[in-house]
């Protein structure tokens, strides 16, 4: 395996810098942005490496839960963060947070406790790089479905009304909207899952075998990581849609759309 | 022996600017209701329908709308909205139990069902949303201007069709309705909403029947 050096990561900064000095020149106004963006990841990356250090030196059930939890409150956050017309107050950040928690942290420890088997089972080698990649996927799933039921339910308000009115259950009257949502979140994991190995290589995937990993070990990792993504993914997205979609509804059966946030 | 109770029965309904108004409907009533636009027309048959929050009470036949799961009570006591929506691709589509009326009732052919809803006219999926109604077999119907994209033949078609339903199931119509000669023709109670209030009217000349 060959070992980066700083010079290497340098080499590599100054395409990135070429590249903002052409865009300045063509005056595309994203100069500033592409250059903090950069120094955001060379500041975040080197940070959580250097947490990775200390955490993988400390070995203990309390650090590593208060990573996940960490990582989980900042997941919620971009959740939220994402959809236009979500619901107001503490209930937009409290349904993405709850399902996200719900799906990756369940599929984690089972992979952690039953695939892995690893002793003790929290060993953050594993358990932080697992969690990571589930919640950032599920973050994908939960937030595009949740961004979708409520555009949905303010924009279709007169069929989900009409059909109210002809004393139909709200889980009737918002059956299409709810398919739909789900189904949305989870089409691009079943694009990546399709595509994977034919038109992309996954980026966990390379980087292992960059880092010096058989192959055919590497492609035993990823078709585990696809699995269990989609699995999170597919059970956060349904509990954010059913959890989402009854809220969407009082005692009485109203549509209650003064419980989303107005349009910016 | 006691007598029965009426058919919907409001008490201190409260709705943003309506209210607190009381109203008792027996079966084979027809109620009109008019007023100038914004007066709550609308709000009142919604706040009936239990569609929005409100403060006060309905019953039917003397059950509190609490009593009934929600979608039971709009169920029985059916609003059809100025506006009518459909979600699937043909008319047909929405219709679980059949049609309730021969189409030809309302001046509408029974192939009309068959074709893409996006391509009838408003009068067309007007007269098709009070069939849908109707299938449900509600005590109450809350009528929000249903005539109001028809021509006058068709307008009879509908009147007609509502009063033979009306006897037909010993049901209560609330109509709202602009129209001084269709208040004549089938109300036998004519109401005015003015500032949250229903101030009571004589028709002159009505032609109901029970």
């Amino acid at each position: 395996m060959v070992t980066l050096t700083i010079t290497d990561l340098v080499i590599a900064a100054v395409l990135v810098g070429l590249l903002a000095l052409l865009s300045l020149r063509l005056q595309t106004g994203i100069s500033v942005q592409l250059l903090v963006a950069a120094a955001r990841t060379a500041i975040q990356l080197s940070l959580i490496g250097l947490l990775l250090k200390v955490l993988f030196a400390n070995v203990h059930l309390g650090w590593v839960s208060l990573m996940a939890v960490f990582m989980l409150l900042v997941a919620g956050r971009e959740v939220m963060a994402r959809q236009e017309r979500r619901f107001k107050g503490w209930w937009g950040y409290a349904v993405g947070t709850f399902s996200m928690f719900l799906s990756s942290f369940t599929v984690t420890v089972f992979a952690l406790v039953v695939i892995l088997g690893d002793s003790p089972w929290y060993t953050p080698q594993y358990a932080i790089p697992l969690l990571g990649m589930l919640l950032g996927n599920t973050m994908n799933g939960i937030s595009i479905s949740m961004d979708r039921l409520t555009h949905a339910a303010w924009e279709q308000r007169s069929v989900i009304e009409a059909r109210l009115m002809l004393g139909e259950r709200w889980d009737e009257a918002i059956s299409e909207i709810r398919r739909q949502a789900i189904r949305s979140g989870m089409i691009p994991i079943i694009n990546a899952m399709a595509a994977a190995g034919i038109i992309s290589l996954p980026g966990m995937m390379t980087g292992q075998i960059l880092a010096g990993a058989a192959p055919v070990d590497a492609v035993k990792y990823q078709i585990l990581i696809m699995f269990l993504i989609t699995a999170g993914t597919g059970l956060g997205t349904m509990a954010a849609v059913t959890i989402g979609a009854k809220h969407l509804f009082d005692k009485r059966q109203r549509l209650c759309l003064d419980r989303l946030r107005e349009l910016p | 022996m006691s007598k029965a109770p009426p058919l919907l029965q409001i008490k201190n309904l409260r709705r943003l600017m309506i209210g607190p108004l009381s109203l008792d409907v027996d079966s084979g009533d027809c109620l009109c209701i008019s007023g100038p636009s914004g007066s709550g027309k609308s709000q009142l048959l919604r706040a009936i329908a239990d569609l929005d929050p409100h403060e006060g009470e309905s019953f039917l036949e003397g059950v509190a709308s609490n009593e009934l799961a929600a979608n039971e009570w709009r169920a029985r006591v059916g609003l059809l909205p100025p506006e009518s929506c459909w979600w699937l691709p043909r008319a047909i589509d929405h219709f679980h139990d059949g049609v309730p009326i021969p189409l030809d009732h309302i001046g509408l052919s029974g192939a009309i069902l068959e074709q893409p809803v996006s391509r009838l006219s408003s009068g067309e999926k007007q007269r098709l949303a009070l069939m849908r109604l109707l299938s449900n077999l509600p005590r109450v119907l809350l009528l929000d201007e249903p005539t109001a994209n028809l021509d006058p033949e068709n307008t009879r078609r509908v009147e007609a069709v509502i009063a033979e339903y009306r006897r037909s199931h010993d049901a209560a119509v609330v109509w709202v309705s602009h129209d001084g000669d269709q208040v004549r023709r089938v109300a036998n109670q004519h109401y005015v909403i003015a500032e949250g209030s229903l101030q009571q009217r004589e028709i002159e000349g009505s032609q109901w029947l029970r």
